[in-house]
């Protein structure tokens, strides 16, 4: 295969005492679902933050696109491409859809003033095609509803075109209707060529929507399989023993 | 399709308050003002809103209106500035000894020397910006909290400033300085009526301006009879003000001193009126500068982003830290500015000078709107705010009333109007 998107080599991370992260290698090729599985403090999402610059790794390496590159903070993880949809959003309450897509990277007028109609109008154009029901752009999204405000999240990280798509948990506050739809799109962005991180609870969903999923437990990674080799049972066998079954076969 | 053609048919529909696309706060707000005026009118039997009164209200409120748009940031992003009052007091008091005797006795400067005025503003801002990041860098870098840095903060620059002047009061001022004060410096009749024309012309141009905007991305925008009647209303509430603050006449006895000044050849028969003070236009400016900084800057957006929700600014790449740092220099610069009219319409340095304005500054904020919890706030419903104070501790003044009920009346506004803004609020749905 071609070289791996991401590779993140022998990461660890301890806040206090605590390995939330162990010596953890994954890595992620272009068009491929990699989803993250484990019990909660397992440390997918800590892992996960480390890639998006919201957490500082102790140790490890990070690789994108085959070269190695210095990750401090949020800003530099979007350098890279890397887009993040939180398990939380991450959006400012009080302002409005097209304030929050372009949060940190606003469009400015020619005297450096924040071209607020210009945002407005291209927030109006990928929602269309993101969330055909989305009318309220004028209202802060605090007065949103659960899917709208997912669909502004989501529009951030395919606006700003990222390679590298994290997403946690992106379906737990959703119906059925509207967890289709976020369906739908990661097979399209895979389409396009992206790479996506994929957290959730949902063994199933999983199987459903990642080629390769990645089981976590204590911090440490149990194993790394592709869906058609491995079946849901060997997978929550994972979660809840941490031993990988095909170790045992070997 | 569907979306433009729902859009199209609602204007018909919506009441003449959507139609006008007036934020109702700021009317209610307006609404509350003129009502404390006109009931103080009457109990003064129209005393209240004399020419000469509506002039003195307004320098009265220039330097607290000044610092509370700055406060707007600081309670926006969720800190709290207690040292504005006493950081006023020690810029104040370094510019008043660099007038009086740094300059001329350091520098060699002698006194009146033209540049004295000038130099000694900018480094009353230098002092406030830096005493202001300073503060923000301990707020933001080390994180300590906002309260206690600047509750550390007014000792501490209360003090300083009684250490350099030893707790005289220092003065008199330079000429030039003291024209920041109010009386002392205003534009007369023909520049008020020429920064008026002015003002309201560019507000019709920004009023066009913002429609050829929205039509250009394709935005609805609201009835040409409703654009029409809010520049009505701006321009008549500017040209309004300018009339007023004209109608206030240069008693004679101060026309008789110099007839000249007022531009006639004796005092017999002059008439001359005051018309826009300096200090009330330079607290337009920091309204206008503030209010873009708010609305149409990154910083603007970053201050109010991470004020709704501190972990999503960091997470997009917002040095929230540094946004702290540069948050407090604003209100340090802001005290400073404050602290000129203060000193200047005093025409000292005094050694209780910006006592207690931390409240008043934090009370006109909250008054005009701006919300503890963080992320929303308006800078013109803090100048209301202080507005509405500096008239109901003048008014009851006028009135009589003894100096524990004024402050009981303030106190009690100030719980009340907070509690009328949260009822607003679950009214309108959390906006």
């Amino acid at each position: 295969m071609a070289t791996p998107l991401v590779e993140m080599k022998d990461i660890s991370i301890a806040f206090g005492g605590v390995k939330a992260v162990d010596n953890v290698s994954i890595d992620l090729y272009p068009g491929e679902v990699v989803g993250l599985l484990g019990h909660n403090g397992a440390g997918k999402s800590t892992l996960i933050k480390v890639l998006s610059g919201a957490y500082k790794m102790d140790s490890g390496e990070i690789w994108i696109d085959g070269k190695k590159v210095e990750i401090n903070s949020p800003r530099d993880s979007r350098d890279h491409n890397i887009e993040t949809i939180y398990q939380t959003l991450a959006l400012a309450d009080n302002l409005d859809a097209a304030s929050n897509l372009f949060l940190g990277r606003e469009m400015v007028t020619p005297f450096g003033f924040v071209d607020d109609g210009g945002q407005e109008a291209e927030t109006r154009k990928i929602m269309s095609r993101l969330n055909p029901n989305f009318k309220k752009l004028k209202e802060p999204v605090s007065a949103l509803s659960g899917g709208q405000r997912q669909s502004v999240a989501i529009a951030r990280a395919v606006y700003f075109k990222a390679k590298i798509l994290i997403m946690d948990e992106p379906t737990a506050a959703l119906g059925v209707h509207e967890t289709k739809m976020v369906a739908d799109l990661i097979q399209e962005l895979k389409k396009q060529g992206l790479g996506i991180f994929l957290i959730s609870h949902d063994t199933r969903e999983m199987m459903d929507l990642c080629d390769r999923v990645a089981v976590m437990k204590n911090g440490q990674l149990i194993g790394a399989e592709r869906v058609e080799d491995v079946t849901e049972d060997d997978i929550l066998s994972m979660i809840i023993m941490g031993k990988n079954p095909k170790d045992k076969a070997a | 399709m569907s979306d433009e053609t729902a859009d199209a048919v609602k204007p018909a529909k919506r009441n003449v308050f959507k139609a006008l696309e007036v934020d109702t706060r700021l009317l209610g707000m307006i609404g509350a003002f003129l009502l404390v005026c006109i009931v103080f009118n009457l109990l003064t039997e129209g005393r209240f809103l004399t020419p000469r009164n509506v002039f003195n209200l307004t320098i009265q409120t220039v330097s607290v209106a000044i610092m509370a748009t700055g406060m707007v940031f600081v309670i926006v992003t969720r800190h709290i500035d207690l040292s504005v009052g006493a950081l006023l007091a020690t810029t104040t008091a370094v510019m008043a000894m660099t007038q009086t005797q740094w300059l001329p006795q350091m520098m060699g400067l002698e006194l009146g020397h033209p540049m004295i005025p000038w130099i000694t503003i900018l480094i009353g801002l230098l002092t406030g910006a830096l005493i202001g990041a300073f503060q923000g860098y301990l707020i933001g870098y080390q994180a300590i909290p906002a309260f206690i840095v600047t509750l550390g903060g007014l000792l501490i620059w209360r003090n300083v400033a009684w250490h350099l002047t030893d707790g005289q009061t220092i003065g008199p001022l330079n000429e030039t300085y003291l024209l920041f004060g109010g009386i002392n410096g205003t534009l007369g009749v023909f520049w008020s009526w020429a920064v008026g024309l002015a003002a309201s012309v560019a507000a019709l141009f920004a009023l066009v301006q913002g429609r050829r905007t929205k039509m250009g991305h394709g935005f609805t925008v609201k009835p040409a009879w409703a654009e029409a009647l809010v520049a009505v209303f701006i321009v008549g509430a500017i040209l309004g003000f300018v009339a007023i603050l004209n109608a206030y006449e240069v008693p004679e006895r101060v026309v008789a001193r110099d007839p000249a000044l007022y531009g006639c050849a004796e005092a017999e028969g002059c008439v001359a009126a005051y018309g826009i003070p300096y200090s009330v236009l330079l607290l337009i400016a920091v309204a206008i500068v503030m209010t873009v900084v708010a609305q149409r800057t990154r910083l603007g957006r970053y201050i109010f982003a991470t004020g709704g929700n501190p972990d999503a600014a960091e997470l997009s790449g917002i040095n929230t830290k540094l946004l702290t740092v540069k948050v407090f220099a604003i209100v340090g610069v802001l005290c400073a500015l404050g602290g000129i009219v203060a000193s200047a319409r005093l025409g000292y340095h005094t050694n209780d000078i910006g006592i207690l304005d931390e409240l008043r500054v934090i009370a006109a904020a909250v008054i005009g709107g701006t919300a503890l919890s963080g992320g929303i706030g308006t800078i013109y419903g803090a100048i209301i705010g202080a507005l509405i104070m500096q008239s109901l501790q003048s008014g009851m003044a006028m009135v009589g009333v003894d100096a524990p009920y004024q402050n009981i009346v303030v106190g009690t506004v100030l719980v009340l109007a907070v509690w009328i803004d949260i009822q607003y609020r679950k009214y309108t749905g959390a906006k």
